[in-house]
């Protein structure tokens, strides 16, 4: 069928409002006016329907009946309940607003006359609308009537007719943009122009178009080109953008979360480094260039950090407490004066700053991406947008063709599986076997996990002791360096090796309890890895804090900074070695030996829960380090650009695609707020704890001399007030937001609760309507399907007709009429308010 | 190129130009795209409106839609004959239509026609699989199909009759913000 002679040319006036793609938030309420007239004006509709009725049941004529030949084979193509409506019914269908708003032209047409007529009442303060009051009526009559009479050229002509009169009215700019928008093909678009402006000056029409709307539509068509390539210009600078997607396609969006997640603690990396390196390393460098170096380099300290790094900007030690001043040529013009740059104080507030703002930047992205996680409108029509609107006609390349298939094909069965999986019935007997054998795995997990926790405790305390001794025994002072520092690596090696190995242990007791969804094993999974690793950082940070800062004389250290500085280097080294060492064995060697040799087919699974914390825990390791080692996080980003690299070529090359394809709608937001509460407040509460509490070394660093690092900015306030009594206030606000901030904080904290549970409350409310909503439509849906079988039975029962059955007949279709107004309407309102609500969603957090 | 003012009269480019959304220079272009396509069936004077069509194989081989799963239905929606062959004024129409200034009801409403294979006006479960099995190259096993058209189905289909008609169509395009970006050709 052809599409332009299917379809009498008025028909296609869909366009009842001009939106152009940037204004769609004007375009929802485009049909609702519409509707609401309509259902006014039902009542008056029905009589004239009826009235037609009877005429037309007189003549039971039903190739009349009939609209477009379309219509009639579409219902023959029905399932056979539908088969044999009566015509009336079969009309009563096809003119019911579901199936003619989209194309009932009188309705449309009234509609864009209404608009038409204000503009023109505006422009010319001439109410001309009398003319054309009556046919802006939506009017089933003329819709039924025109519609039947398709094959009738003079109906045609005169509906073509008024077309014409109606594109006449309009003012040129805004013709020639109905024009344009209309679904007709070109030739019958010109065929209408040509009338439309024949009764005007001339055809030749574009230097009518006002000079101005022509400007603004070129311009809009160079903005909006502008921001187009802007935007494929932003696009393709993203980092790893094919690679992500080729992952995507490959094995969903699971995996994909995990290289996603590493892309945004690179992110964070590279503002942390950004910041540290900007106002400390920087200034640290011009101002007091490296001492010269007199100890050799073994390239043991690549490992250690120890050796030649020891003196340099890498370590908290190397930095000066003295205020830099930049020497000016003596008498040089005004603009140079004194230039100071305070060492401990800048120290101080960078590392503040820094933390403060990573602070607000992972709780905005959590918000974010809560409110994109839990949407109020859930479950609907994702699918049916999977499968419309995915597609993206622009490629076309042929691999990247394929690449998109691949990528719908996977999300499609992702969401099948999330929506396929039912709960099942269980036995009791088999329940209670479930629930004893996750009670077994997870004891078998936390008694392994305090077992390593435990061990960890007195390892580190033994090589505590060990130092010690090393430290006062004049007899090892002669000892090879080398070996003194390879001694250091043995508690880095030891933790990364429970690491490593007790993840796999997880995994061995996972496949104990048998849980359905792939979503709860890995959440299990997350939670059990999360233990772990919380607790073995728990112990290190009290090995730090209390065991080598509370004492630092007993090992001899000059710096005990830079010491925990180094270890923390440390630990981030050798948990990328072992990272890589499981990549190649675990992965690459596993899977050669479990193929060639066992001959079995399957590849190892790529385990996102294990993967993903341990990218957790290497972050939590760069922000405790970064007020210790400002170069950490550049060690950081050098590791984890390492490890993109590294897996996504290990993924690729021996990993399979999940049995069990699922989709990690929430995952990220999980990985994000894991990174937010253990990870990062736990490196802030021992920065901050170190801050206020312990005693910086006596003879290195820039807070040499102070009780606490804090002092350093309590003296400069005090200082400052004292020089200029104006900025008492300065003094008022430090001691309030930084020496005693626990009423600013209980302040903010209260009220940041009190939004969120406000909005929490209208969106929960919003919520509960649009259920009640969506369950009005299916009701009343119901009623319509009653409504027509009843209607077709009416009409069954009464070939030849009485008066008292027409009537009732009719009154069911007064019904069906109000019904489906109400039907749009409802949708409409639920369109409405999704678009309403969704802004709070965003903001929940 | 001086002889470009004679391929079309200032009255057929008005034409075109009130009709479709491109200007003067992009018809033109496009219709050197059109006429390399076959330079010899394609003259190079169109003021006399001569009744030319190419083909839908020489249309389909074009490195814009020669990928494309849809081509041959995006060919037979917009040509004026229904099986592909396009007259210059339809290959004008679908990329006016495919362009970015198009506004999104119009997009929709060809999109929808583009999915309805079999032109009943509906999208109906047969015209779903068959979008599926092109979309993702036969992937996805019958099953699979069937279900996912029955929840299609059971998402969008507002007025419960068990197919989408237009209406249903456009109301969840609205809510489905990338629709614009992808039903896009860039020419």
């Amino acid at each position: 069928m052809d599409h332009s002679v299917n379809f009498d040319p008025s028909v296609h006036y869909l366009e009842p409002e001009m939106e152009s793609p940037i204004d769609e938030a004007a375009v929802h309420d485009s049909f609702s006016h519409l509707i609401a007239e309509q259902t006014q004006d039902s009542h008056f509709n029905d009589l004239e329907m009826d009235q037609l009725d009877l005429d037309e049941e007189a003549r039971d004529d039903v190739g009349y009946l009939l609209p477009p030949e379309t219509r009639a084979s579409e219902y023959q193509q029905e399932p056979p309940h539908v088969d044999h409506w009566s015509s009336a019914t079969l009309r009563i269908l096809s003119s019911m607003p579901s199936r003619t708003i989209g194309r009932s032209r009188g309705a449309i047409i009234s509609q864009y006359y209404n608009r038409t007529m204000q503009l023109r009442r505006h422009r010319q303060s001439r109410p001309s609308i009398r003319d054309f009051s009556r046919s802006s009526r939506p009017s089933i009559r003329g819709y039924g009537g025109v519609e039947s009479h398709m094959g009738d050229l003079n109906e045609e002509e005169a509906k073509r007719e008024r077309l014409v009169n109606n594109l006449r009215n309009l003012s040129t700019s805004d013709r020639v943009r109905m024009l344009k928008a209309m679904p007709l093909s070109v030739m019958e678009k010109t065929d209408l122009r040509r009338q439309a402006f024949w009764h005007k000056e001339s055809p030749s029409s574009s230097s009518n178009i006002p000079c101005c709307s022509q400007i603004k539509d070129y311009l809009m068509i160079v903005a909006r080109q502008t921001w187009y390539s802007w935007l494929s210009l932003l696009s393709s600078l993203q980092l790893w953008q094919t690679a992500l997607k080729t992952v995507s396609g490959r094995f969903g969006t699971g995996v994909l979360s995990y290289f996603v997640f590493l892309k945004t603690l690179l992110f964070f990396n590279l503002f942390l480094i950004s910041v540290t390196g900007l106002f400390l390393v920087l200034p640290q460098a011009i101002f007091s260039p490296l001492r010269s170096n007199s100890t050799g380099f073994y390239g043991l300290e690549l490992l250690t950090g120890g050796g030649y790094f020891t003196e340099s900007v890498m370590f908290y030690g190397h930095y000066t407490n003295a205020t830099l001043k930049k020497d000016c040529a003596k008498d040089s013009e005004v603009g140079c004066g004194n230039i100071s740059y305070n060492m401990s104080l800048a120290y101080f507030f960078t590392i503040g700053a820094a933390f403060f703002v990573t602070c607000i930047i992972l709780v905005y992205t959590m918000s974010k991406l809560f409110g994109q996680s839990f949407r109020i409108d859930k479950s609907r029509s994702i699918l049916a947008m999977k499968v419309f609107c995915s597609w993206d006609f622009k490629v076309i390349k042929k691999t990247s063709v394929k690449l998109q298939s691949e990528n719908i094909s996977t999300q499609l069965k992702e969401l099948l599986a999330d929506v396929g999986r039912k709960q099942g019935e269980i036995p009791i007997l088999q329940r209670l076997a479930r629930i004893s054998m996750h009670l077994l795995a997870w004891s078998m997990c936390l008694g392994s996990t305090v077992a390593c926790v435990v061990g960890v405790y007195y390892f580190s305390g033994y090589m505590h002791k060990d130092l010690e001794i090393r430290a006062q025994n004049r007899h090892f002072a002669s000892e090879n360096p080398v070996v003194k520092e390879a001694s250091l690596l043995a508690l880095p090696a030891v933790v990364s090796s429970i690491n490593l190995l007790l993840p796999g242990f997880f995994n061995i007791v996972a496949s104990l309890d048998k849980y359905d969804s792939p979503s709860v094993r890995n959440y299990v999974a997350i939670s059990r890895n999360l233990m772990l690793k919380v607790s073995v950082l728990g112990i290190l940070c009290y090995h730090w804090l209390f065991r080598i800062a509370a004492d630092p004389q007993s090992l001899h250290l000059e710096c005990w900074e830079t010491f925990v500085g180094q270890d923390l280097y440390r630990f981030l080294v050798m948990d990328f070695i072992f990272t890589v060492l499981d990549t190649f064995f675990g992965e690459f060697l596993w899977r050669l030996f479990s193929q060639k040799l066992l001959k079995r087919k399957r590849k190892p699974v790529f385990d996102i829960a294990r993967n993903v914390l341990e990218l957790i825990y290497g972050q939590t390791l760069a922000w405790m380090g970064v007020l210790f080692t400002p170069l950490l996080p550049a060690v950081q980003i050098i590791k984890l650009i390492c490890l993109f690299y590294l897996k996504k070529t290990s993924l690729m090359m021996n990993c399979q695609v999940p049995r069990r394809p699922w989709r990690a709608s929430q995952m990220t937001t999980i990985f994000i707020s894991l990174l937010c509460f253990p990870s990062f407040l736990g490196a802030a509460v021992c920065v901050t704890c170190t801050m206020w509490s312990i005693k910086p070394s006596e003879n290195c660093g820039p807070f040499r001399g102070l009780d606490t690092m804090i002092q350093s900015g309590k003296k400069w306030v005090k200082d400052l007030e004292e020089t200029n009594s104006k900025l008492a206030w300065l003094t008022w606000v430090h001691t309030y937001l930084v020496e005693n901030p626990v009423i600013f904080l209980f302040v903010t904290a209260m009220t940041f609760l009190v939004v969120i549970y406000f909005h929490t409350q209208v969106v929960d409310g919003q919520r509960k309507i649009i259920t009640l909503l969506q369950e009005q439509i299916t009701n009343e849906g119901e009623d319509k399907k009653f409504l027509i079988t009843r209607l077709q039975s009416i009409h069954e029962k009464n070939r030849p007709l009485s008066p008292r059955r027409t009537r009732e007949a009719s009154e069911v279709k007064i019904f069906l009429w109000i019904y489906f107004s109400n039907i749009l309407l409802l949708g409409d309102i639920q369109k409405q308010l999704i678009h309403l609500v969704f802004p709070f969603s965003l903001f929940i957090l | 190129m001086g002889n470009k003012q004679t391929i079309f009269t200032p009255q057929q480019l008005d034409a075109y130009q009130d009709c479709t959304f491109f200007t003067r220079k992009e018809i033109l272009r496009l219709y050197h795209r059109y006429r390399d396509l076959a330079p010899q069936l394609v003259p190079l004077d169109y003021t006399s409106r001569p009744d030319v069509k190419l083909p839908y194989e020489l249309i389909g081989s074009m490195p814009e839609l020669k990928d494309n799963p849809f081509r041959q239905r995006i060919a037979e929606v917009f040509s004026e004959d229904g099986e592909g062959n396009m007259t210059l004024d339809d290959f004008l129409d679908m990329f006016s239509v495919l362009s970015e200034m198009a506004p999104r009801d119009l997009k929709a409403y060809y999109a929808f026609k583009i999915y309805d294979f079999n032109n009943d006006d509906f999208i109906c479960k047969s015209d779903l699989e068959k979008t599926l099995n092109k979309l993702t190259r036969n992937e996805l096993t019958e099953d699979e199909v069937r279900m996912v058209c029955e929840k299609v189905i059971d998402e969008a289909d507002l007025d419960n009759d068990g197919r989408l008609s237009l209406e249903d169509f456009q109301h969840m395009i609205v809510r489905a913000p990338e629709f614009l970006s992808t039903f896009h050709i860039r020419i």
